[in-house]
């Protein structure tokens, strides 16, 4: 039974540095390599049994390289946990959808305005019923494009370029977008009609569960590095922030569902590997499957980014009628877009040699350091920003990545993680009456189910407090500054 | 009704245990306990649209989800909810093969009360199994 393996792998964890933690490789058999687990006591004492259980089983994939590492908010998932990183071998190692998850490019958007909370303090409810309005959200909801075939196809190579070029975006965003807003080698051919069918119609949703829109306040005693958060367009107290999490919607999961029924039959009998957990279904990265998957995953990458830079769109367009003003005119630029599930090909050092690896994300998030290729203009001087949302009622960080971060070929944590069940939400909550307290708090919500707000209080989460101070403790990230909510749309 | 939501189950996601007398009363069950994770009351739907289901695989679970697959297709590529009636189970040479006929209407906002968004039907915990009084599924669900 997973738990209890799980729990005697707890027994073998040993301290390496102060927020690090390894299970070493002889600790169950197939290990390739040790399993790592940044954390905070705290936190490593908080984690299921079931998250120790599957990183020594992502520890097995065939071609991982360095350890199978887990971040501080790591929680119980398929497959990998939520959390989990693998850097593999792209000649001798495996591309696993598990890796990557079904929500392939779930991230985080965040956009700054020269708004200060003054100037929306009395409106709250107006601004947040006008983006409850306009962009859609919930199960069927449908995008405001009316796409064609052909057109979905493109917006699966390009992206938020697409949406730029229509007009629902600024040159400037693909700029502060994670992968410049398009993956190059997406291909629509390998990803199937279901899966072109499923997301057509949801270009610029939000979708539902932990996804949702935020405008969020930035007060001067949140800010830890006044510096970097004015490189980052932080530069007033009390400013206004808008931040979103939504991914590649059914699109992105049709992807990741039909490449692992995929490779299941085929993994035993076609490519020798036998791994202990269905949810690890994967293909060498250089079969013809590997390859077809990553370039059907790289159109869920492009898509997600579309749906991100069409939603933005929509956010500039309400803030735009409700000030009368510009949204240029407003401020309204992109701090950056961060991707926490993707796997992406890489420069990294290992053991004094540079490599390429393919890097798998699940529920984590790149963090590059400062002076790193891929940050791009003034932000090089700081590092790769980086968003971890928290809970509706806790509140979200910005962060940069560091150059200690190497040690996790430079990735960070990606929220604060759940600690209870849905199930076990909607008994202990209840969503109109969640929604009345939060209102009494200063936050004001829009929802288009109350059994999801009740899934998504705050207490079913981790405190995203301890989950950044693990990070920063273990070198991966640095805060830069802290956001409180105000007004939330959920799905 | 014939399926119960389950606790042991990854956090962020749901699971459930569905069941019947018969493999076809199992599937039907799981079928509904898929439905009833985004749409509150079944009688809110109406049976204005159909269309037939033929799914096969080569074992029974997968061949469970992937009818289940049928539901979270329908509710994004047509914004239809549909539940599952008719559901016929049969060995075909290697393949378990499943026919059934989904039935619903399009998602309105005004008259169904809307809950989550089942977004993919997961290999997690997946089983069919035969039990004293019938046919036993575990499914988890990613929402």
């Amino acid at each position: 039974m997973a738990e209890s393996t799980g729990a005697r792998l707890r027994q073998r964890i040993t301290q390496v540095d102060e927020a690090v933690w390894e299970i070493p490789s002889s600790a169950k058999p197939g290990m390739r390599v040790p399993a790592r687990l940044f954390a905070t006591r705290a936190l490593l004492d908080q984690m299921d049994d079931a998250v120790f259980e599957q990183i020594t089983n992502v520890a097995m994939l065939p071609g991982i390289v360095g350890q199978a590492i887990c971040m501080p908010d790591g929680h119980w998932g398929y497959g990998f946990p939520i959390g989990g990183l693998a850097a593999m071998d792209p000649d001798t190692g495996v591309i696993s959808p598990g890796g990557i998850g079904f929500d392939i490019n779930c991230g985080m958007r965040l956009v700054r305005t020269n708004l200060v909370f003054d100037e929306i303090r009395d409106r709250i409810p107006e601004l947040v019923d006008a983006l409850y309005q306009r962009v859609p959200a919930g199960v069927g909801a449908r995008g405001l494009l009316k796409l064609t075939d052909d057109q979905f196809r493109d917006i699966a190579m390009r992206g938020a370029h697409w949406c730029v070029e229509q007009g629902y975006g600024w040159p400037e965003d693909l700029e502060h977008t994670e992968e410049r807003g398009a993956i190059a080698g997406a291909d629509p051919e390998r990803v199937s009609p279901r899966a072109l069918d499923r997301g057509r119609s949801q270009v610029g949703t939000l979708g539902s569960g932990n996804h949702y829109l935020e405008i969020q306040v930035v007060r001067p005693e949140s800010v830890y590095d006044a510096g970097a958060a004015e490189v980052m367009g932080l530069d007033r107290p009390n400013q206004v922030v808008i931040m979103f999490h939504c991914g590649s919607r059914g699109f992105g999961h049709q992807i990741a569902s039909d490449y692992i029924q995929a490779f299941l039959p085929l993994m035993e009998r076609k490519f020798g590997i036998k791994l202990p957990d269905r949810d690890l279904a994967c293909a060498p990265f250089q079969s013809s499957e590997g390859q077809a998957y990553f370039a059907a995953m790289k159109c869920g990458i492009n898509m997600s980014f579309a749906n991100r830079q069409m939603i933005l769109h929509c956010i500039r367009e309400v803030f735009a009628d409700q000030f009368g003003r510009d949204p240029h005119d407003l401020g309204m630029d992109m701090v950056y877009d961060v991707s926490h599930n993707t796997a992406k090909l890489e420069e990294h050092d290992v053991g004094g040699r540079r490599r390429r690896l393919l890097v798998h994300r699940k529920g984590a998030t790149r963090a590059f350091a400062a002076g790193m290729p891929d940050v791009p203009g003034r932000l090089r001087e700081i590092g790769q920003p980086v968003i971890i949302g928290g809970s509706m009622e806790s509140g979200s960080y910005l962060l940069c990545g560091t150059a200690s971060g190497r040690q996790a070929f430079f990735t960070t944590a990606h929220g604060s993680g759940r600690t209870m069940s849905r199930k076990q939400a909607r008994k202990q909550f209840h969503g109109r009456r969640l929604e009345q307290d939060l209102k009494q708090r200063g936050i004001y919500v829009r929802t288009v189910s109350y059994a999801g707000l009740a899934e998504e209080a705050g207490a079913a989460y981790k405190d995203i407090d301890a989950v950044v101070a693990a990070t920063q403790r273990a070198g991966l990230s640095t805060p830069v500054a802290r956001f409180v909510p105000v007004g939330n749309v959920k799905g | 009704m014939p399926f119960e939501f389950l606790d042991e189950v990854p956090t962020a996601d749901v699971g459930f245990r569905a069941w019947g007398v018969t493999l076809e009363e199992c599937f039907e069950s799981a079928a509904a306990a898929t439905l009833a994770m985004m749409l509150e009351n079944r009688a809110d739907l109406q049976p204005r649209e159909r269309r037939p289901l033929h799914v096969q695989a080569e074992s029974l679970d997968l061949a469970l989800l992937r009818l289940l697959e049928e539901i979270v297709f329908y509710k994004d590529a047509e914004n239809l909810f549909v539940g599952i009636d008719a559901v016929n189970v049969g060995r075909h040479g290697e393949q378990w093969e499943v026919t059934a006929i989904a039935v619903g209407e399009h998602i309105d906002a005004a008259r169904h009360h809307l809950l989550g968004d089942v977004k993919a039907v997961t290999l997690h915990q997946l089983g069919v199994r035969q039990t004293e009084t019938g046919w036993e599924a575990t499914v988890v669900l990613d929402v």
